[in-house]
């Protein structure tokens, strides 16, 4: 994806993660501007499923040919399913961010967390900064 | 002649194997004069091949050939300015290898008999005490075989001291400017790691440095600190962070790698510092080639000593006037042990010695100076030009002897990442800076000059970044496709990441 997307769906953690909510469970991913900064994707260590998940913990590592990084949980919760086809094609996190490239899916605990989290707009002001 | 017919790309590097041909030699022996004995009769029957290694046989002419022919495909400090960020890539004086080659240094076995290698002893000696003297700590072992092992050994050094004191701690702090090094080893060593923010100027976050020890005082083991740091910048709060840390029962861990800025200038123990280590493949002038060897010595205040590795090199005053005898002591009830095979890398000691020996005090501390001085003026002739605007520097005060720049506005202003400049650079004939560390600066560019630089060649350098900005004003892809000049174009470091081939598959 070559060009910076924020989609409006989508609920945004300042670590540049999004998080699409569907009532108590959730998709993790990260943002078009992390994969960016980032480069490209070589490994993806997810968690096992059935973690737990803190709030503005890291759960997980993406490493790029420049650095590995941790990855923060936006929300709380307990994992449920991870990304594996991302294991053999961790490009997916660079050429489809929202979709394909997504992490893993949780439980949330505390549902009400993303009222705390930025809407596209507010994240897209954060980055502008 | 266009760069495509470049005779270096013409011909693809090929391994030794490729050139193997069945019966090839490069010598005849004599044949033996003595009964044979067979292998069998020498060597165990479960530790014997059961058939012939799969080795190169070629001819001595076609080896020189082969390795001569790799060695100018490489980039090399003496081919041209190499100002790899954090690396200190400093000129080696070639007097140093002679006195390194002298047979009594180079034939030296070792497993000598201490009493037989008196001379290479005393200069071990001598040369912790220069270290010593050089880092303002009282004691030093010359184990470490690099920077990272005399961080691993700096850390069991730490544990070895609050367990003598009947404390368990678990915590080790670092900053977020660390070398990725300084993390490794703390988890290596079974410590967890605390990371300290950098400030608006570039040093420790008092604040938060502070906020991480009030979490549970009781449970800091060390801080781990690179002073000047990853960004080239002389804390300047060094006095309280190093009391915070004593008060709080830690020690305090001088990670070496910058110490080619303050020689003789200022001490790591004079800072308040209990263990530091210095990387003599940097400071001190021994050669890099090829990731080794290395040295990693450590120095530490008098409270850590009991712990050092053993053996120790010492000195033992002899009775009615005869000259004092060195030796290896073993007697180290608290020592944390041996940290490698026999002595250490015993040619980068001898390199080292004679280097401290040919500056002296007053040269090591020019030598520090000038590395200031270059590396202040690079930055100041780059800020002078386009770089000013596309790549300013990340923390804009004087530098000590390296800083580092952030090729945010280039990327976005001209599409040219960092990673394109530095390959674009090598079209101009210079190793390209380090790029992407240290990781809180974006699109990071660090630049380190060394004392050994010429006024000229520092223009030429940043003449050369002059040079690449304008050209990408008007044609950015000519960076983005680079190198053109090299023996192998833009390698795809994804896929060598990705799906590595690490054996050479042979036709028979």
């Amino acid at each position: 994806m070559a060009e910076a997307t924020y989609p409006e769906d989508l609920r945004y953690h300042d670590q540049h993660d999004w998080v699409r909510v569907e009532g108590d469970s959730a998709t993790f991913g990260i943002t078009w501007y992390a994969q960016d900064t980032l480069g490209e994707v070589v490994f993806f260590e997810p968690p096992e499923p059935g973690t737990t998940l803190s709030k503005d913990q890291p759960y997980a590592e993406v490493e790029s040919v420049k650095a590995v990084s941790d990855v923060i949980a936006p929300m709380s919760g307990e994992v449920t399913e991870v990304n594996d086809a991302l294991t053999d094609s961790p490009e997916r996190i660079n050429e489809d961010p929202y979709g394909e490239g997504w992490l893993v899916k949780v439980t949330l605990s505390h549902p009400e967390e993303a009222e705390a989290l930025l809407s596209a707009a507010e994240y897209q002001k954060l980055l502008d900064r | 002649m266009t760069l495509a017919e470049a005779p270096m790309q013409r011909e693809r590097a090929t391994t030794i194997y490729e050139k193997s041909k069945a019966g090839r030699r490069a010598a005849v022996l004599p044949g033996a004069e003595v009964p044979e004995t067979p292998i069998e009769d020498l060597i165990p029957a479960n530790l014997l091949r059961s058939e012939a290694p799969n080795l190169p046989e070629v001819a001595e002419p076609e080896i020189v050939r082969h390795y001569n022919r790799l060695s100018r495909r490489n980039f090399d400090l003496d081919s041209g300015f190499y100002p790899l960020g954090s690396c200190t890539m400093k000129h080696n004086p070639r007097l140093n290898e002679r006195v390194a080659a002298l047979p009594g240094h180079a034939r030296l076995h070792p497993a000598q008999d201490p009493r037989r290698a008196q001379g290479a002893l005393e200069l071990m000696y001598l040369l912790q005490e220069s270290l010593a003297e050089i880092s303002g700590m009282p004691h030093v072992s010359l184990q470490p075989s690099a920077g990272s092992h005399g961080e691993l050994a700096g850390l069991l050094l730490t544990r070895a001291f609050h367990a003598d004191r009947g404390e368990v701690r678990t915590k080790v702090l670092a900053p977020d400017t660390s070398h990725g090094t300084n993390p490794a080893s703390v988890t290596m060593a079974g410590y967890e790691v605390v990371k300290v923010a950098t400030n608006q100027r570039g040093g420790v976050d008092m604040d938060d440095l502070r906020a991480k020890i009030a979490e549970d005082p009781s449970q800091i083991a060390c801080l781990m600190l690179t002073n000047p740091n990853t960004l080239g910048l002389f804390d300047e709060n060094i006095e309280e962070i190093a009391a915070l840390i004593h008060e709080a029962g830690g020690t305090l861990y001088y990670d070496g790698a910058n110490l080619n800025a303050i020689l003789g200038r200022t001490r790591p123990g004079d800072m308040g510092f209990d263990i530091v280590h210095l990387n003599l493949h940097k400071s001190f002038s021994q050669p890099h080639g090829g990731g080794g060897p290395g040295a990693g010595p450590i120095a530490v205040s008098e409270r850590i000593e009991p712990f050092l590795p053993r053996p120790q090199v010492v000195r033992r005053e002899s009775s009615g006037g005869r000259d004092p005898s060195f030796d290896l002591d073993f007697d180290r009830p608290k020592s944390i042990g041996r940290l490698r095979g026999f002595q250490g890398n015993f040619g980068v000691f001898v390199r080292s010695y004679a280097y401290i020996l040919s500056l002296g005090a007053d040269g090591l501390v020019d030598a520090s100076e000038t590395a200031v001085l270059n590396a202040n003026y690079l930055k100041a002739r780059l800020a002078a030009g386009r770089a000013g605007e596309r790549l300013p520097v990340a923390f804009d005060r004087h530098c000590m002897h390296e800083f580092v720049l952030s090729g945010r506005p280039m990327k976005n202003e001209l599409g040219l990442a960092t990673l394109d400049l530095a390959k674009r650079l090598l079209d101009f004939g210079f190793h390209p800076p380090t790029v992407y560390f240290p990781l809180l600066v974006d699109e990071a560019l660090m630049v380190e000059p060394t004392e050994t630089e010429t006024k000229e060649s520092l223009d030429a350098f940043a003449d050369a970044v002059e040079e690449i900005l304008a050209e990408a004003e008007t044609d950015p892809d000519l960076a983005k496709n680079a190198p053109y000049s090299t023996p192998v174009r833009r390698l795809d470091e994804v896929r060598a990441t990705r799906k590595p081939v690490v054996r050479q598959q042979l036709a028979d």
